[in-house]
């Protein structure tokens, strides 16, 4: 049974990139900084490709909220395999808030039977937007979905997918990480699901896909054509590096190293 | 900064971000292994074969994508990044000298034979001009090829060839006539096990350790007729031909390279401290690397320059000439000034810049030295 799921493509600073806390003090020096999706995202988006393959077709919609360059957020989800995309032209600060309120319309229009988001975004962390939207949908959610390990072998091929779909498409097993284990939900459908860092391996944009991307439509909405009032209700006000760290210090033998960790640090 | 403006469009710099990824997984954390052991898996083709990477400017009959050579140029750029010259080589190689005489010069049967399979990966290639008596002189080639019936029986030997040791097949240069000098000349393709072929010894080198080099010799070899690659003595155009697709490629190696160890330098000191402050705050050492940055970029552009005419089917002997001299010489100034600014950690074995300063070297010697390359540049001058 064809299904239609959406995922998202959140524009975020490279972890490669050199991240620095700007003049102000409210937010981080811009220039130099490279961009890519958002990993947890880009797991989303090939679990999304996954699933669809598996019950034989579907659509994949990947939505994105930003300035037009998200664009290149949205043609990677597409190189991948997805099958179009949804931009929501928006310029400035953006909170959680805001960016679910605007993937609840677009969902209410696309109807699809599942979506699938990163748990958070490298850039800010806040690890919300799944679940204001599964609240504001009434939807059933499940966060952090995992699997046990990462690397794609023949022998976690032949695992259970941490996400399984019955064969009527009415409920949803999820395998979702939590402290010191793992743990099996079954949620009725429609659903959130948030992606963990363990979900699968996202496979590489290839070049037919890149090619092929090209030419899928890109729509185009605002937060106002979706009725979502973009104002935020959240603002940073100070940002700041983490105190650095002070110099150790070398003690000459464990007898001192001992006394240093019962007495001065109190540790042990 | 914009470096590819006017060169690379949107999908090219999506591309750039495949090869980087795959890069970053499949290669980079094998550097150290795979250096040390000199060598590297064959399963590494075989995975860039299945991401296509061999068949970029080859058309899609024969198994490639049909991309173009601005696709290819993001590879080999991006490739050079992985902090082992000698893989990048060992791949690299395989998109270009490997199989660029098959694509141009070969007919259908040796098409198939030979570039479908290397495009997929399943057979490695190699290129063998260079000889141990003769160096840059291909003219004056010692390797002989005589007719006997329908077969050439090969006499000779060759070094310093890139995947020699791993190779399925090899493209020899081979002298068809030896009186005539350069009209002598043809290339023809051996494979392995042909007897009387055989690897001699697998080079050590000072860098690009990872990469099989090796010297190969031709003791009455005999290869059938129809493994003539292009015409019977037209091989010095079809060498020459060659040439400067390759050198563009070692260009590109080298400002991709180049790029990887003036990031590796500013990092560096960017987090060494010394005298109670960054070692990035000195002014001395901010503009030694923004000397770093504009040498990089000019060597970048001018390679680029040589890769546009190229794409658009000029004969860019000279421009390639001049883009391989500078862009690689400015990888070993950088990976030298590099290797200053780490100071003490620049001499340790454990830090990248020794390998990338070992590797540069490379550069302005292989696939034609600087000096071949000025003489190229001053027979267009007329002299």
């Amino acid at each position: 049974m064809p299904i239609k799921i959406l995922v998202t493509a959140k524009r975020v600073e490279d972890y490669e990139s050199k991240i620095k806390v700007n003049a102000q003090g409210n937010g981080i020096v811009l220039e130099g900084l490279k961009y890519k999706i958002n990993p947890f995202d880009e797991i989303g988006v090939e679990e999304a490709l996954r699933l669809v393959a598996k019950h034989g077709g579907g659509e994949v919609v990947v939505a994105s909220v930003g300035t037009k360059d998200v664009h290149e957020q949205l043609r990677h989800a597409l190189a991948m395999g997805a099958t179009r995309a949804i931009w929501v032209n928006h310029a400035g600060p953006l909170d959680q808030m805001t960016v679910a309120g605007c993937l609840q319309k677009l969902i209410e229009k696309e109807k699809p039977d599942l979506a699938i988001l990163g748990k958070q975004a490298i850039d800010d962390d806040q690890n919300q937007v799944g679940q204001y939207l599964a609240e504001w949908l009434g939807w059933s959610q499940a966060t952090f979905a995992s699997k046990e390990e990462s690397l794609e072998s023949e022998a976690e091929k032949s695992k259970t997918p941490a996400l399984q779909l019955s064969a009527d498409a009415k409920t949803l097993t999820v395998i979702r990480e939590v402290d010191g284990g793992l743990e099996t939900l079954e949620c009725s459908m429609p659903c959130v699901v948030t992606t963990d860092l363990r979900l699968n391996q996202p496979r590489y944009a290839s070049l037919p896909g890149i090619m092929k991307a090209k030419s899928k439509p890109i729509e185009e909405h605002t937060p106002a054509t979706l009725g979502v009032d973009a104002t935020p209700k959240i603002t940073v006000t100070k940002m700041e590096h983490p105190p650095a760290r002070k110099a150790g210090i070398k003690v000459p033998d464990v007898a001192t190293l001992m006394d240093k960790l019962k007495n001065e640090a109190k540790v042990i | 900064m914009s470096s590819g403006f006017g060169t690379f469009n949107e999908e090219h710099e999506a591309f750039r971000q495949t090869v980087r990824a795959w890069v970053q997984r499949e290669i980079v954390p094998h550097v150290g292994a795979w250096e040390e052991a000199e060598a590297f898996p064959r399963e590494l083709y075989d995975k860039a074969a299945q991401q296509g990477f061999f068949g970029l400017k080859y058309p899609e009959a024969l198994g490639g994508t049909g991309a173009g050579v601005f696709f290819e140029a993001v590879l080999h750029e991006e490739l050079s990044k992985c902090g082992s010259g000698g893989v990048a080589a060992g791949l690299g190689a395989q998109a270009t000298i490997a199989t660029g005489p098959l694509h141009l010069f070969g007919n259908d049967e040796l098409k198939q034979r030979f570039l479908v399979p290397a495009i997929r990966g399943e057979k490695i290639g190699a290129f063998a001009v260079t000889e141990p008596g003769g160096g840059s002189d291909v003219a004056g080639l010692k390797t002989t090829a005589r007719k006997d019936g329908d077969h050439y029986v090969l006499n000779g030997s060759k070094t310093y060839i890139t995947n020699g040791v791993v190779a399925d097949y090899v493209i020899v240069a081979v002298k068809t006539d030896p009186a005539r000098g350069h009209k002598g000349l043809s290339m023809v393709i051996v494979e392995k096990g042909t007897p009387g072929f055989g690897v001699s010894k697998k080079l050590k080198k000072l860098g690009w350790r990872a990469s099989d080099t090796a010297e190969l010799f031709f003791d009455d070899c005999r290869v059938p007729v129809k493994n003539l690659l292009g015409v019977e003595h037209d091989g010095f155009g079809q060498v020459m031909g060659n040439f400067v697709w390759e050198r563009i490629t070692l260009a590109l190696g080298a400002v991709g390279a180049a790029e990887a160890i003036l990031e590796g330098a500013r990092s560096f000191v960017t987090e060494r401290h010394a005298f109670g402050q960054r070692v990035s705050q000195f002014q001395v050492v901010k503009h030694q690397l923004a000397e770093m940055a504009t040498d990089l970029e000019a060597a970048r552009q001018l390679t680029y320059h040589a890769l546009r005419l190229h794409a658009a089917g000029e004969w860019a002997l000279g421009a390639t000439a001049m883009a391989k001299k500078v862009a690689t010489e400015m990888c070993c100034r950088l990976a030298d000034r590099a290797l200053q600014l780490h100071g003490g950690a620049g001499y340790m074995m454990e830090y990248d810049i020794q390998r990338h300063w070992r590797d540069a070297r490379l550069g302005p010697i292989g696939g034609g030295t600087s000096e071949i390359m000025n003489e190229i540049i001053a027979k267009q001058l007329g002299l």
